[in-house]
């Protein structure tokens, strides 16, 4: 039997008790199995893992996943293989560009779409200015590296208003957030 | 904050959460909540460049420091650290085992009482965790609810209206809250109950993990029970599952057991701890793993008062200074694994020695 998460093959098969759905049995390889005894929780490529498997046997054929595991995020350039394969998601817009192959992953492991808790008092205010952010961030970053740092500067700018135009109204101070937007980069 | 790498002056104290008090604290050892949060114009760190993450240190830290209240805090470059130094953080349980081992610009904002830490660039780019001595999950809650209300006056974070906070794990979103407690279980794991008693909690959505496990292994009895799921849910919903809902019954169990063990032969049980603590306090050398096992046995004989001259917070402190890192903290060198186990053995006698060899056990 091999690992499931690699070619290697399957030395260690451990029960996990507290699944929701009852004992689940997983399959792993010395090494893959030494990084899950390890953690204290779960770690996110076991649990993911386990999730996918889960989505698989309820109907997405192995044909259906090759194509989806091609499928790229625009923002960050994750692959979808990627993600599955380590469990870590390469950005925010990455809940949006895979949302709906996202969604019967979250309902598999919290049972739920919705959040109910904690709502930050500032936030951006969609996921496409946060992906802009991050492409600007990129932007500025190139422009620094070819050492063109009037481009630099202008993004700067547009960041800063891009952040404090996406964000609810704060009920302290807001010239914190621009003092010291600008202060960081320049340290 | 101060730019702080010494910690010879950590090592010799302990944190406020291994003093052994609190509520439950006979088998609570601690209680911790982390949040996970992530910057909003990065990329999570698995895409971000080296100058991404450089970047991010250099603007949360900014961010941190014209926090008021914030002056005392410790702030360390993990990236500086010797490997020593990363494990000691570890073996404290300041700073994960991921970002100990992660590769690039990392940090870790500490607390002077240890109470709260805030880690820069682990999987997230922000954990932020609070733990506290024994059951005591609302205070935990309370605090680092105001430390993460603090962090997001300065920080624009990564948030969805209908996810949540956004996590570079899909197991973490939504609240990105981790509720942990510590619980020890010897007796439990005498009477062989311990998989019944997980086992009866399968359908609650909690997850339970021996601690400290260098392979399959739990070693000194130790448990964690954390929320699995982080969506759907409110913060105080979660830590209520956690506090009020699961480790009160495991509690009671171990309660139960416990006595049950008392009833079956107190002398033998007597025994039995008097020679763990009789063990530990002559050994001439000792292996880490021996010394959890005898340490757990201990523990137990403190709090069902078979063993009356020992504090419980001492032997909560020596279960975190006999591992491998603060041993050679305190010793002041690196030491080889025979050299450690000596070590070991002579820390153990200066802490355990003097009741014993007034003969108060008897
Ligand atoms: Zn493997
Ligand atoms: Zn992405």
């Amino acid at each position: 039997m091999k690992c499931q998460y690699c070619e290697k093959p399957a030395t260690f098969h451990i029960t996990e008790l507290t699944e929701p759905s009852g004992p689940q049995v997983m399959h792993l390889c010395e090494e893959h199995a030494r990084g899950f005894l390890q953690k204290d929780n779960a770690s996110p490529a076991v649990s993911v893992a386990g999730a996918l498997a889960k989505q698989l046997n309820l109907g997405q054929t192995k044909k259906e996943l090759a194509e989806l595991d091609q499928k790229e995020c625009p923002v960050c350039g994750i692959s979808f293989f990627e993600f599955r394969s380590t469990g870590r998601l390469g950005c925010p817009y990455d809940y949006t560009h895979f949302e709906a192959d996202l969604e019967p992953l979250l309902i598999n492991i919290h049972d739920s779409l919705e959040h109910c808790g904690k709502r930050p008092r500032r936030a951006a205010a969609s996921a496409d200015s946060q992906a802009t952010m991050i492409q600007l961030r990129r932007e500025m970053e190139e422009a620094i590296e070819r050492e063109d740092y009037e481009r630099a500067s202008e993004i700067r700018d547009e960041l800063r208003k891009i952040e404090d135009a996406g964000t609810r109204p704060v009920d302290s101070d807001k010239s914190d957030s621009s003092a010291s937007a600008s202060g960081d980069e320049s340290k | 904050m101060k730019r702080n790498t010494d910690f010879s002056e950590l090592a010799r104290h302990s944190g406020e959460w291994l003093r052994g008090t609190g509520p439950e604290s006979d088998i609570v050892i601690s209680s911790r909540i982390r949040l996970a949060r992530n910057l909003a114009d990065f990329p999570f760190i698995r895409r971000c460049s080296d100058e991404d993450r450089i970047s991010i240190e250099r603007t949360v830290r900014a961010r941190m420091e014209a926090i008021e209240g914030w002056q005392d805090i410790r702030y360390v470059d993990i990236e500086q650290l010797s490997e020593i130094d990363r494990q000691f953080l570890v073996e404290r349980q300041l700073i994960s085992r991921e970002i100990a081992d992660a590769d690039g610009s990392r940090a870790v904002a500490i607390d002077p009482n240890e109470q709260y830490s805030v880690m820069i660039n682990e999987e997230d780019h922000l954990r932020i965790q609070v733990m506290h001595s024994g059951l005591d999950l609302s205070s935990a809650w309370d605090r680092i609810n105001a430390l993460d209300d603090q962090l997001e006056g300065t920080i624009l974070y990564a948030y969805s209206q209908k996810y949540g906070y956004l996590t570079a794990c899909p197991t973490n979103v939504g609240s990105g809250l981790r509720v942990s407690v510590m619980l020890h279980l010897p007796a439990l794991v005498i009477t062989q109950q311990i998989e019944k008693v997980f086992r009866s909690m399968q359908r609650i959505n909690v997850t339970v993990r021996g601690l400290y496990g260098e392979g399959s292994q739990y070693t000194g009895d130790f448990y964690q029970v954390s929320n699995q799921i982080t969506l759907g849910h409110s913060e105080t919903d979660l830590v209520a599952l956690v506090g009020e809902n699961v480790v009160p019954r495991i509690i009671e169990y171990e309660r139960k057991a416990r006595d049950f063990l008392v009833s079956q032969g107190e002398k033998d049980l007597h025994d039995d701890v008097s020679r763990a603590l009789g063990i530990l306090s002559t050994a001439k050398k000792i292996s880490s793993e021996e010394t959890m096992h005898y340490l757990s046995k201990v523990r137990m004989g403190v709090n069902l008062g078979l063993i009356n001259d020992v504090a419980v917070g001492t032997i909560n402190k020596l279960f975190i200074h006999t591992q491998p890192a603060h041993l050679q903290k305190l010793h002041g060198r690196l030491l080889g694994s025979s050299d450690r186990n000596v070590e070991r053995a002579t820390y153990l006698q200066r802490h355990l020695a003097g009741p014993v060899g007034n003969g108060e056990l008897n």
